[in-house]
């Protein structure tokens, strides 16, 4: 079904108008500047709350689709669309837009109106690339989200944040120029620019390779896998708590969206023959960056390290669909990694930046991101070390958190596919308890271990907000996941029976 | 032969600006320091006149004059206007940097229009002989613009070396010329195409010319290994010389290689496609490279300039009207973003103090976040990020490469981008994270403020609708 306005076009557009014009406010105000922010975030959460509820979940089709024309020459359109699979990552986004506005309302004090503009043009164009169904408008937005990131951990970002900018933009820029190439040759295979066109083009297995890997450079980067992660680390430490929160909330799920939306359906087979490598890279990043975790001094390096090993999860999820599809003993299965990649790609946004957002809480008050400089934070701030140990579970896996069902359905799927893998992906229940556990018993328990940690004040309602709002998230998808796998299941079904057919 | 003066209606954008430029030199005798800026206004005004008459004798159709020796077509009214508006950019940057540095005298208006007047023959230069006297024309009044500053010894060095090589890019290019004429027999295009199409000239000799013409041409360009002189030469001039130079004449350029390999030697593409495959991809690599290597902005952008041209040649590469129009397409959008680039330093410099070092961008989003604002478009509009032009520029030409079944230098020009992404990138980290190192307001006019706005804001509109501009360059080709 489709609204009688464009709704995805103003969830686009209307934070990048509201960001021009945050950024024309300048910085005499700021508090009007912050004001006008978060009127124009919440606006646009509103706003695209009508893309669920108006949701038809019993079709794969692209719904509330708009198609303009951009570029005639080269049939290149303004086409969007969501299916089950964009419409709860667009909504994630606007969701926790508003969070990092609020995050960032006091401790931003060197030109707010930029930081809040960079925000707020980062949200319209990462709905942008979820909603893009022409290839060339999502790269279009795909690398556009470069520039405002750039400009936010180079700004607001620590003391090494020009380096870690720096390798931000040109390890992605690296990874997806060749995704560009790629793009353009099946242009000329399928003399459109339509995504979907793409999913039924016929390529041999060569071209699928190349556009294979083209592609893995592109997302592998994004996601980030092993053995490219090494810009997240750095670039998480340096950004400031907001930028962090977006990258790890979302930018990271751009990555794992492009397997979805491009790897797996336009080059089925190459992704059948390389699937062992995926799934490697995906256990290495599970257990390899689990124990990378826990030796972290550094608490947002610690679940930068984390993220990554999450997001292997995500990863083996959708590659272990052809190990399973493979396998003729069993019937059923294959859905159920993809869905559980999903969830843990929603869960994970949240999760990850609850914990972003609870480093920056403290970084704010004694700026130290150090395990070591801190403990016995629960003696000075029990609200705050509440919302601290909650989130830590859930990303820990505990069954009751979002955290859990995502991690649980990836693994059940891989019992499916081979007894091995599961074995190995089951590790992080034990990895992911470890490195979270142990850094809040170093940060939270125990007794006050300095003068810094025993002067701290408690969170204020503004931060109680924030970290109160992503736990209600946390919960109610931990307890009730229906609604979000309901959503995506006609589009998930469909995309594992289209990547069953061999292309061949 | 008979000559009607309404058979003239073609050739009039050239006779007014030829007019106008004697004019403007006339007139600037006669002024007085405090009325001076007659001069500037007159040159705009001459300009905007050229550019309303060629749009007034535009058609889609093709007219030859001076029997053949003069074309206009829809590919050279495009390229009159995109020359003649990069011109006024420059002329607007220009004026307050001279008074700046002390330096505004009417020769620079006279100078720049008459380099003009000879860019516009060029682009509708139907035989070899217009063609010379337009790049001659230009290259003469270049080579005096260079040295416009005659107290600068950099300036002096950078006049002479131009110069010198100049000379020799045109004996090379003569000589070329000497042999395709004598192998047809004929200074027309129209006509050497003819002759070379027939299959009755011996290939030899025509090769033998071809590639002396293209190094003629890719020592105007300043493509690798011929680009010697394009660092030195930028650098030396004084700012509002060097955007001058680093704009329209590309412009230019094109008009030279589009009429002497495509007009003239169509049909010899595959041998000159394989001479500008190997001059796109040295350029490609040695200008991006060598740019990380720079700490002169000039200098940077000259190798960036370097590399840019690799991609034009890419375009001529394909050998057909959609790469033809793709290379027109990037000359257009690189002319407005380098004359940007340029006019940022010209902005930024003032009396006493010349801006050309990369440090001098440090903290200008403190200083003035407009600025910054629209040089950051710039920037990443010649890194080719979107969703500034450049990346469309650089997209169409990706997509004539490719639809000849050359993904391989695809990709070899998306590898080079990225190591050019850096130097960009390090010019933003200048201007961004970087604190001032010198705090003094910037005294720049309004017209060149008003000129570098409108600059960077076309880099996003351009970005965010190339299809209008597109379509004009593709429309100068379906002909």
């Amino acid at each position: 079904m489709s609204a009688d306005w464009p709704i995805l076009s103003v969830v686009i557009w209307l934070p990048i108008i509201g960001g021009l014009l945050v950024l024309g406010s300048g910085d005499r105000a700021p508090n009007v500047t912050r004001w006008l922010a978060l009127l124009v975030s919440i606006l646009t959460f509103v706003l695209s709350i009508p893309l669920y509820t108006g949701f038809d979940a019993s079709t794969a089709q692209m719904q509330f689709v708009e198609n303009l024309p951009w570029i005639p020459a080269f049939d290149i359109n303004y086409h969007l669309g969501v299916d089950g699979i964009s419409m709860p990552l667009v909504l994630l986004t606007t969701f926790v837009t508003i969070l990092v506005i609020i995050a960032g309302w006091e401790v931003i004090q060197y030109k707010p109106s930029q930081y809040m503009a960079a925000f707020l043009i980062m949200e319209g164009v990462m709905v942008g690339v979820f909603a893009a169904l022409d290839a060339m408008l999502f790269y279009v937005f795909w690398e556009a989200m470069l520039i405002p990131m750039f400009i936010i951990i180079g700004i607001w970002g620590g003391p090494r944040r020009v380096y870690a900018t720096i390798k931000f933009f040109l390890y992605t820029f690296l990874g997806s120029v060749f995704m560009l190439v790629a793009l353009i040759y099946m242009y000329f295979k399928s003399g459109s620019m339509e995504i979907l066109a793409f999913h039924d083009l016929k390529l041999n297995l060569t071209e699928q390779l190349l556009i294979f890997i083209a592609f893995l450079l592109a997302f592998a980067v994004k996601v980030p896998m092993w053995p490219v992660h090494t810009w997240l680390p750095d670039a998480h430490v340096e950004a400031p708590t907001g930028g962090s929160v977006i990258l790890a909330a979302i930018m990271l799920k751009i990555g794992g969206y492009g397997f979805l939306r491009f790897s797996l359906p336009i080059t089925p087979d190459a992704s059948q023959t390389l699937d062992w490598l995926v799934i490697g890279m995906s256990l290495i990043a599970v257990v390899y960056i689990g124990f990378v975790a826990l030796v972290q001094q550094d608490m947002k390096k610690l679940i930068a390290y984390s993220s990554i090993a999450h997001m292997g999860f995500v990863t083996l999820g959708f590659f272990i669909v052809f190990r399973i599809v493979a396998n003729p003993e069993v019937d059923s299965g294959a859905v159920l990694g993809v869905q559980g990649g999903m969830v843990q790609m929603v869960s994970h946004g949240f999760i990850s930046a609850a914990m972003f957002l609870c480093v920056g809480v403290l970084y704010d008050r004694l700026h130290s991101r150090q395990i070591a400089d801190y403990g016995g934070v629960v003696n000075v701030m029990p609200w705050f070390a509440f919302f601290m140990v909650f989130f830590a579970m859930a990303n820990a896996g505990l069954p009751g958190t979002s955290g859990f069902v995502g991690e649980f359905m990836v693994i059940l799927a891989s019992f499916r596919a081979d007894f091995w893998f599961a074995v190995l992906a089951a590790t992080t229940l034990i990895l992911g308890a470890a490195y979270t556990l142990w850094m809040v018993k170093r940060v939270v328990f125990g007794e006050v271990r300095s003068e810094g940690v025993a002067a701290l004040s408690d969170i204020n309602a503004r931060e109680a907000v924030v970290l109160a709002s992503l736990a209600l998230a946390v919960l109610a998808l931990g307890l009730w996941p229906a609604p979000l796998i309901e959503v995506m299941d006609a589009s998930i079904g469909n995309l594992v029976q289209h990547i069953g057919v061999s292309k061949l | 032969m008979q000559y009607d003066l309404t058979s003239l209606q073609p050739v009039l954008p050239e006779l007014f600006l030829l007019g106008a430029a004697c004019l403007v030199l006339l007139v600037d005798l006669f002024l007085s320091p405090r009325t001076r800026m007659v001069g500037y206004g007159l040159s705009l005004m001459a300009l905007l006149g050229t550019i309303a008459l060629v749009a007034w004798v535009a058609g889609p159709e093709r007219e030859t004059l001076f029997a053949g020796s003069f074309v206009r077509d829809p590919v050279a009214d495009v390229l009159k206007i995109a020359l003649l508006s990069i011109g006024i950019f420059a002329l607007a940057y220009g004026r307050g940097y001279l008074l700046g540095q002390g330096i505004y005298r009417g020769e620079y208006f006279i100078l720049a229009l008459f380099a003009l007047l000879g860019m516009m023959i060029m682009a509708s230069a139907g035989s070899f002989l217009t063609l010379y006297l337009g790049l001659e024309l230009l290259a003469l009044s270049v080579y005096a613009l260079v040295a416009f500053d005659r107290d600068s010894l950099k300036g002096a060095e950078a006049a002479m070396k131009y110069f010198v090589l100049g000379a020799l890019a045109s004996g090379m290019l003569l000589y070329g010329i000497s042999m395709l004429y004598g192998a047809t027999g004929s200074l027309i295009f129209a006509e050497v195409a003819e002759a070379i199409g027939s299959g009755e000239v011996d290939e030899t000799v025509l090769v033998f010319g071809l590639v002396f013409v293209v190094i003629g041409i890719a020592f105007k360009f300043g493509a690798v290994p011929f680009h010697m002189w394009v660092p030195d030469v930028y650098h030396g001039a004084p700012t509002a010389v060097t955007l001058f130079l680093g704009s329209a004449p590309k412009i230019a350029a094109f008009a030279l290689a589009l009429r002497l390999l495509v007009d003239g030697a169509g049909s010899l593409s595959a041998h000159w496609a394989d001479m500008l495959t190997i001059l796109a991809v040295l350029s490609l690599a040695i200008g991006n490279v060598v740019a990380i290597a720079q700490s002169n902005l000039k200098r940077m952008l000259a190798y960036s300039t370097i590399s840019h041209v690799g991609f034009i040649f890419l375009g001529f590469i394909a050998a057909n009207d959609k790469g033809y129009s793709a290379a027109l397409f990037y000359t257009v959008v690189y002319a407005l973003t380098a004359a940007g680039g340029f006019g940022l330093l010209a902005i930024l410099s003032r009396r006493g103090f010349d801006a050309e070092n990369l440090h001098d961008l440090k903290g200008l989003n403190e200083r003035s976040p407009w600025l910054a604002g629209m040089m950051l478009l710039i920037l990443f509009s010649m890194a080719g990020v979107p969703p500034t032009v450049g990346f469309f520029a650089k997209l169409f030409v990706l997509e004539a490469v490719v639809s000849v079944d050359k993904v391989w230098l695809a990709g070899v020009a998306v590898f080079f981008s990225i190591i050019g992404a850096f130097y960009y990138l390090r010019a933003v980290k200048m201007m961004y994270f970087d604190k001032p190192i010198d705090d003094a307001a910037i005294e720049a006019s309004l017209d060149s403020r008003m000129a570098f706005s409108v600059n960077g804001v076309a880099m996003l509109l351009f970005g965010l609708f190339p299809a209008g501009l597109f379509e004009v360059c593709r429309a100068a080709f379906a002909g």
